[in-house]
Parts: structure tokens; sequence; C-alpha cells
């Protein structure tokens, strides 16, 4: 806007001029100089016009006050410098030609409606203000209300449904929060937990560090502590936990609470105990195992000086006779009756009975003084097993083999002792059983020990130590040789030619029998292929087969099937030369499981025998069942018929038992045959081949070759 | 302390806020007693805060329609505080109607007057959230909904960033904004440093000690230091300067004294 030079307008825009750069210096706005006189140019016009109105507007002088504070002017300063500039300049640059007096008197009211105007434009605006932020200040309060609501909720809910228990106690140790969890583990009365003192929750089982990690937390000396600890609960029975205790301390760091976290292991201990106890003792008879006898004896042979051991080697004589006669059931009554006895006779302090497997027990007695004690034990198990046991309404007499070693400790391993107290005991056994023998260095180099020949075992085979023979299979009906049984022999390098009985019971045990029982079946078989390839498939009267043995543990090896048929596929012999015999006590109670291998061998054309066939109780009607294709009589039914005239019962069994076999067409094999009339005498009653010293001992190979040749000639 | 009658229960005004301080500064009367005690005690050792205050609002009025002129139409400026005068989207909407604003500040009641203000203002809208969280910022819905980060957004850290310590990175959060920039955008900055102060840095170490005081430190950096927050920027000329030297509408001459403290300078993103 052009103005013309010291014109009404020029000097307007002079005195805005000056108005602005008095009140900027003391704004806050964010306008600049030259922006705030363009805010003020049209204030000053009002307050020039209403410097020369005709009547004075109190009400246009207050507005621009107020106006002031629209363009944030609110510095009290402001509108001192305002008053100060219209006071010195509004009647000198807008005061025209009027009277200076009236002017004078006219600007001065002005600047008191305006100071007015002012004041109550910045007091609306400072309320109106101080009002939004009290708003906004609540609104923002109630978000975070509400948030923190959200959060406290969900903890609250963590706190509640928490599986592990909660609690939080003040630094005196008042209880003041415990959760679900924690009063369930207390047996369920909130009350009774929230009403308790930390201090005093002592018990005799504490840790001796439990209270001082205590007593340093609530000192602020430690964050936090991990204990296992127990509890008694109001009821009195225990509460064992895995208990975690924190310090919480204030925004300041000054310790403020306690926080308890446990875990209830009460259960998970006592699997503990039970799984040791377990593991530990024997399930049948409830007395120490292996392992803790053990555990006992290293602890006895490493006692300080002057400290012995007694140990008595327990074997029952003729209990596999009971067990297999009676049934293990009887046996293991027998068993428990036993260790009832034995435990009677070790009760002094220092003694202790275990059953370390089977029939074999063991005593144990401990101190200065097991020279006399242990002879004393010894005949205190002897006379406890002279009354007769009660099973299942039958009185069993009971006898039993002690070997007994005695000595100082600190000088044998465990090992050693317990050896030497086993080739004691089979030299009580040897000597007629019943009876108890004392260890004896010289009689322990000698003996033939199970150990020994156990530990010789697995090199024996390696060093080709076994050998097979053979004893011919002859045919009742004819004479003619049928094949043979295959019987393995252990030429030892100490003992000489050792027979089945003696090892194949350790090789059951120590699982040697399977490799030693492929061993037999691959040389079994390899013999028959030779036999086959020499005498053509069939010998005179029928087919060459050759008979091994399965003892049990070959029976539920899962190789077995596969095993058999690499062997004669190997070898390129047909399944019908072999036949397999299995005792029938194997096969008592065998379910599907055991018998599918036996039913796939069969089903390929193996024959399957059943062994020493009367002599355990099998159920004839599970003969049906059974995939046997051949019955061997027990050599008991032919001893009786080597009298003469022969038992006339006994006639009428194997009579009854080979029209049986026949009817569920099985052929019948007889072992134990002696004599020509038992041979004729089995052959009337209709048995289908035989084998015994009649016919030919056991012998290498070539010994069924001059028998064949006799067969053809004869 | 007296609680005034007005003021909501519950909730600390015990604790002075940093934005009602800065209010307090400018004039306004959107503060409590202990924001007033705090900037008073503060303005004991540098009686010329409001004069800094007032040129970091001239400053960034400046350089908002400098940023209009440049064809920027977005604004996002975080650690807005409480609205006064002169805010981002009055400057912005008077030179270009259609401008986006988006205010950021972590105050919940600065937030919730924002709010109050803002109701009924088209384009514009505020976030709670953090500077130190950039990628919050840059995911909230009020962000995606006014801001198209495709296009050039003037990013504006008003007097924020000398409140950010060290240990929290706030090198790293201004690269992760820059990242998340479209070519062209810019960076308006103001902090405050001991260079300009017209007084010895003793005594406007006690300024500092009155932050400290109210746990919300004053980080004093240098020159240098503030010129690394436009790192992957090319400064708009005449680059980083005391805030009246900043392409000025007026002589810097007449300026307060207290105006050249601290440093102001606009980036554009290549």
């Amino acid at each position: 806007m052009s103005a013309e030079p010291d014109g009404p307008e020029d000097r307007l825009r002079r005195f805005a001029t000056i108005w602005s750069r008095a009140v900027f210096p003391v704004t806050s706005t964010s306008l600049t100089r030259p922006e705030l006189e363009e805010q003020l140019l049209p204030l000053a016009r009002r307050l020039s016009e209403a410097l020369r109105a005709r009547t004075f507007e109190a009400d246009e002088a207050r507005a621009v006050g107020a106006a002031l504070i629209a363009v944030h002017c609110t510095d009290p300063e402001a509108l001192s410098r305002t008053l100060d500039c219209v006071d010195a300049y509004l009647v000198l640059y807008c005061g025209g030609d009027g009277a200076q007096d009236q002017l004078r008197t006219r600007a001065s009211r002005l600047q008191h409606a305006m100071a007015a105007g002012f004041a109550t434009a910045l007091r609306e605006r400072t309320l109106a203000e101080q009002e939004a932020i009290s708003s906004a200040a609540l609104k923002a309060q109630g978000v975070v209300a509400q948030a923190l609501h959200a959060t406290e909720a969900r903890f609250r809910a963590v706190f509640e449904g928490a599986a592990i228990g909660i609690g939080i106690a003040d630094l005196e140790g008042n209880i003041l929060q415990v959760n679900r969890a924690m009063v369930r583990m207390f047996g369920g009365a909130e009350q009774t937990v929230r009403t308790r003192n930390v201090l005093e929750w002592t018990h005799p089982e504490d840790a001796p560090q439990v209270w001082r990690l205590y007593e340093e937390l609530v000192r602020g000396e430690r964050e936090h502590y991990h204990v296992e600890k127990a509890f008694y609960r109001p009821d009195g029975t225990v509460l064992w936990t895995n208990l975690t205790v924190s310090l919480l301390r204030d925004a300041d760091g000054n310790p403020q609470y306690q926080l308890a976290l446990m875990e209830d292991t009460t259960e998970r201990r006592l699997l503990n105990l039970r799984l040791r106890y377990e593991a530990t003792h024997d399930a049948l008879t409830g007395l120490p195992n292996r392992t803790l006898f053990f555990e006992r004896l290293e602890k006895a042979l490493t006692a300080s000086d002057g400290q012995r051991f007694g140990l008595c080697y327990l074997d029952l004589d003729g209990f596999k006779t009971i067990n297999d006669s009676l049934g293990h059931a009887a046996g293991d009554r027998l068993l428990v009756e036993v260790a009832d006895r034995l435990q009677s006779c070790a009760t002094a302090p220092g003694e202790m009975v275990a059953r370390l497997g089977g029939d074999e027990f063991v005593a144990l007695t401990t101190g200065p003084d097991t020279e006399r004690e242990v002879d004393e034990l010894a005949m205190r198990i002897m006379n406890a097993l002279v009354a007769p046991v009660s099973v299942e309404g039958r009185e069993l007499t009971v006898r039993g083999s002690i070997g007994i070693v005695e000595g100082p400790a600190g000088e044998r391993s465990a090992a050693e002792v317990l050896r030497s107290a086993d080739i004691t005991m089979y030299r009580a056994k040897s000597a007629g059983g019943n009876r108890f023998e004392m260890a004896d260095a010289e009689a322990d180099a000698r003996a033939i020990t199970r150990h020994g020949l156990t530990t010789s075992l697995p090199t024996a085979l390696d060093r080709g130590e076994f050998f097979i023979e053979y004893q011919p299979l002859v045919h009742l009906g004819d004479g003619s040789v049928r094949g043979a049984e295959a019987l393995v022999r252990w030429l030892h390098p100490q003992h000489g030619v050792l027979g089945p009985d003696r090892f194949i019971p350790l090789a059951e045990h120590t699982g040697l029998i399977v490799p030693l029982g492929r061993w037999v079946l691959e040389q079994s078989v390899r013999q028959a292929r030779e036999w086959r390839e020499r005498y053509g498939v069939t010998g005179a009267g029928g087919p060459l087969r050759i008979n091994v043995n399965l003892s049990p543990c070959q029976l539920t090896h899962p190789g077995l099937v596969q095993d058999t048929v690499d062997i004669l596929e190997r070898a390129g012999v047909e399944p019908d030369a072999l036949c397999l015999e299995v005792t029938e006590s194997a096969l008592i109670g065998a379910d599907d499981d055991l018998l599918k291998p036996l039913r796939r061998l069969a089903e390929m054309g193996v024959d399957i025998a059943l062994d020493d066939f009367g002599t355990g109780y099998s159920n004839l009607a599970n003969l049906r069942r059974l995939p046997v294709s051949i019955l061997k009589l027990d050599r008991s039914f032919t001893q009786s018929m080597q009298r003469f005239p022969a038992d006339s019962v006994d006639l009428k069994i194997v009579e009854g038992i080979v029209s049986l076999a026949h009817g569920l067409n099985l052929s019948v094999t007889v072992e134990g045959v002696e004599t020509g009339a038992q041979a004729e005498q089995l052959r009337i009653l209709g048995c289908d081949t035989a084998q015994g010293w009649y016919y030919a001992r056991p012998g290498p190979p070539e010994r069924l070759h001059e028998l064949t040749l006799v067969d053809a000639t004869g | 302390m007296e609680r005034p009658a007005w003021a909501p229960r519950n909730i600390d005004i015990s604790v002075p806020s940093v934005s009602r301080i800065y209010d307090f500064y400018l004039g306004g009367s959107h503060n409590f007693e202990v924001d007033r005690e705090a900037a008073r005690k503060a303005m004991e050792f540098l009686p010329g805060l409001p004069k800094i205050m007032q040129a970091n609002r001239a400053f960034m009025r400046r350089a908002v329609r400098f940023a209009v002129a440049e064809g920027i139409t977005q604004f996002l400026d975080i650690g807005s505080g409480i609205p006064t005068f002169g805010n981002v989207h009055e400057v912005a909407q008077e030179a270009s109607p259609g401008a986006h604003v988006v205010y950021v500040d972590h105050d919940p009641v600065a937030v919730a007057h924002s709010q109050a203000v803002l109701k009924g203002k088209t384009g514009t809208d505020v976030v709670a959230a953090d500077f130190r969280k950039p990628q919050e910022i840059l995911a909230a819905s009020q962000v995606r909904r006014l801001i198209d980060l495709n296009r050039p957004v003037a990013l504006l850290l008003v007097a924020i960033l000398h409140f950010v310590e060290d240990t929290d990175d706030p090198y790293e959060a201004v690269a992760e904004l820059r990242d998340a920039l479209a070519p062209g955008s810019l960076l308006i900055l103001t902090h405050a440093s001991y260079e300009g102060i017209p007084l010895p840095p003793e005594q406007t170490e006690g300024t500092v000690g009155v932050y400290k005081d109210i746990r919300n430190p004053l980080i004093m950096r240098s020159r240098d230091e503030i010129a690394r927050f436009f790192e992957g920027y090319d400064m708009v000329e005449p680059g980083l300067v005391a805030m009246p030297h900043w392409r000025p509408d007026t002589a810097p001459e007449d300026e307060d004294p207290y105006a050249f403290s601290g440093f102001a300078g606009v980036g554009r993103t290549a």
C-alpha cells in the first residue's frame, strides 16, 4: 500500500513500525518482525480511529488489547511496552489536528480499556489452555490406566493360573500373597498358608545353607537362591520342593519383597527312592540284589585295617529239578520261602543276605570277628534249610551247598572273592551237596569253574576248540541209516573234552549261544551236503537228514530264520536235509510270537522235532498248534524196556503216545536204545526211528560212512 | 507440592515434562507448576531460553515453507510436543491446502492434547510412539494412511535429538528413518549445542543439570556430531548453521543473541 509521504496513512504505518519494534523482542511468536507489524497495522488503525471518534468507544480499545493475545503477545511486558508506545506516539502520529488536551485524555482512556481487554483475553486463554492440558492429562491417564489394567489383569491370570507355586512375602517373612498352586501344594487351605511366617517353615532335613541364604537375601546381599527344601504340610505330611527365592527391589533399588517360586517334587522324590530300591533289590524275594551286594562287599573289602569279612555262597541242590517238574511258579514260591529263612539268619549289624540270581544266594558278615562268625552263619543257614518247605501242598526237602570265603579286608577284589566262593560252593556240591566247604587257594586253582569256562568260552570259538560228533538215526522198520544228530563238544586245553551239559548253559547265559549255535548249524549243514554228495539225496531207505539242537535262547533270537536260510543257501542244501530239535520245555506256554520263526522254517521244509518229549507237562492238545513233525521220546521211556519183561504200563504209555503221534501225522523217534530187545520192542510199538549205543555212539562223521556201508550190505 | 484443583487425579504431575516446559517458554499455559518450576530454574542459568525456542519455531516455519516450495506435501514431525501457535500443519496447509501432516510424540499427555487440537482437521493425525523405535513409527496406521513413502516426505526432527542419549543410538534411528524415505525427501533438524550460546559453557551447564534432574537429560553435541545426522543427505544451502542464518526473511543482525545457540539444517535424500 503506497502512502503519501507524511500523509495520515504513512504516519499510521510509522506508528505500527514503532509499536512492532517495541513488542517484538518480548513476544514468542514465530512470525518475523515485519510480519508482526502487518498484524499490528489494523490494530493501529482501529486505535487511530478510536482516538479521533466523536465518542469514546471503550469496546474498540478492549478489542485491540484482546487482539494482542491473539497474535501471541502474551507476555505482560508486551502490554507494558504497547501502552508506553500508545502513550508516547499515538497522539503524535495519529492525532491529526485535533485538540491536544482532548486527544491526550482520549488516549489515556484508550490505554485503560486496552489493558482491561488484554487482561481479560489473557485470563481466558490461560484458563482455556489449562483446561485443555488438564483434560489431555486426564485422557492420557485414562489410556495409561486402561493399559495398566490390562497388563495387571494379565499378570494376575498368570499368577493365579501358574502350575508352579508362587508366593510373595515381606522382608520380615510375613506372607502377603500366594497363588492357587502353592495353596494346593500345602493341602488346599489358603488361610493356613497365608497366616504363616516364612521363618516358621523349618524342617529337620533343611540343608545347612538354606537359612544362611535366606538371611543374605533379606539383608539385600543376594539377589536369589535355589535350594531343595522340605516343608511340613498342616496335616503333618511332608512336601518336597525345588525352591527359588528372589529379592524384589523398589524403584530406588531398596529391598522390598521376597518372591518364592516352588515346584512340588514330592512324587518325583518318592519315585527316585523307589527306583533306587528297585534297582538294588530282587523283585521276587525283596532281598538286596547283586548290585547292592557288590556295593556292600566292595565297602567291606576296602574297610580299614583290622576289619574282616566272611561270605557264604549258597546254591540250592536240585533246584532245577523242582523247577522243571513242578513249574516255575512253584520254584518261585520255594525261593521266596528260602529267602525269608535266610533273612532271619543274618540279622546282626554288619550282616546281609542277597539273591544273586536263580537259586544262588549270598550271606555277608563284616567286622573284626568274622573267622568265627562266618562258620556260625553257615551253620544257621544249613539249619534254616532243614525243615521241609510246603509248596502247593507238597513238602519239599531243600538242601544247599555253601562255599565260604573269609579273610581280612584290603587284600582281594570283590570279583576274586566271589570267584573263590563259587569254586568252593561247587566243591561242596561235587562232594554230594548239603554241606559247606571253606575256600582253599589250591583247590581254587584246580577247579573247573563256571567262571573259568565262562571267561574262556568266547575265545574258544575263535580258537576252534569246538568240534561236532554225530550219532546216527536208524529206521526201525528196515534198519537203514536215515541221518544223524549233531552233538557239540569242547576240547578244552586244560580240562579235555567237555560235553554240552557243561558249557551250553553258560553259553546261554552269556549270549555266546547265538554265534556258537550258528557255527554248529554251519558245520552240520556242510556235513549233510557232503553226505548227500557221497550217498545221494536219499539213503538206502529215505532222505538223509541232519538233526541240530536249538537252545531256548536261539529260539528267541531275531536272526534265527534268516541265519538258517543263509546257511542252507550257502551250502546249497535243501531245507528238507535239516531237522531242528527243540525241547518240549522250551515250548511250554509258547505264544505265537515264539512259534512264528519255527512255523516259517517248517513251511520252508525244515523238520522240527520236539525233543525230550514226555518230561515236561505239555498240554497234549497243544501239539496240534506246534509246527512239529517229529516227537523224540525221552530216554526215560526206553530205560524201563531194558529189563525183561518190560513194564507193561510203560509199554502202554509208549503205545499210546505213538498212536497219538501218528494220529497227528507226527513220526516218533526214540533215544537211548541200548539193546536189540529194546529195539525190537519199540519197532513193535510202532516207533519210526531210533538212536542209541545199540547202533552207534556219537562219533566223527566218517563213522556214518561205515554204518551206511554196513546198512547197504546188510 | 500442592496439587491444583483442576489437575486430574491419579496422574503424576510431580514429574516435569519436556514438552510442557517448551510450551511455557513459548508463552503457553499448557503446563503445570512443576513444569514452570523446572523452566524457571533452567532460565536462571540461560535467561534467553525462550528466544532459543522462538528461533526454533521460526526456523521450522521457514523450513516447512521451503519444503512446500520444493513440492513436498507430506510432513512427519517427530517429537512434536504440545501443539501451540504456528504448528506444522498450520504453516504447511497455509502454503499448500492439501498437505498431510503426522505428528509423533511419546508423551501421552502431548498426544492426547494433539488429538484434541487436531480433531476435525483433515490431513492431520498424531501417533503415540517413540523416536527410538522408528519401525513402530513407520508401521503406525496413521502414518500409513496419510503418508505415501514412495513420494518425498519432509521429516522434522526439531529440538528432539538433544534429548536422545548416545546409548539409545540416535544415529541408527535417524538412518533407519532415512532408509524408509523416497528420494527427494527432506530432513529438517535443529539441535542444541554449547556452540553459539552467548554465555560461558560453565553457566550453560546449569541448564543441562536441570534437565538431568528431571530425568530428561539434555545432550549437547558439537557441530561435527550434529552434522553426522545428515549422513546420506545432501545439505541444502546454506548447510548446517545457526538458526537465524538459515534462509532468513529478515536481517540476522536484528535477532536476539540467544537465537544463535545450536544448529539448524535441512538435508535432501539423493
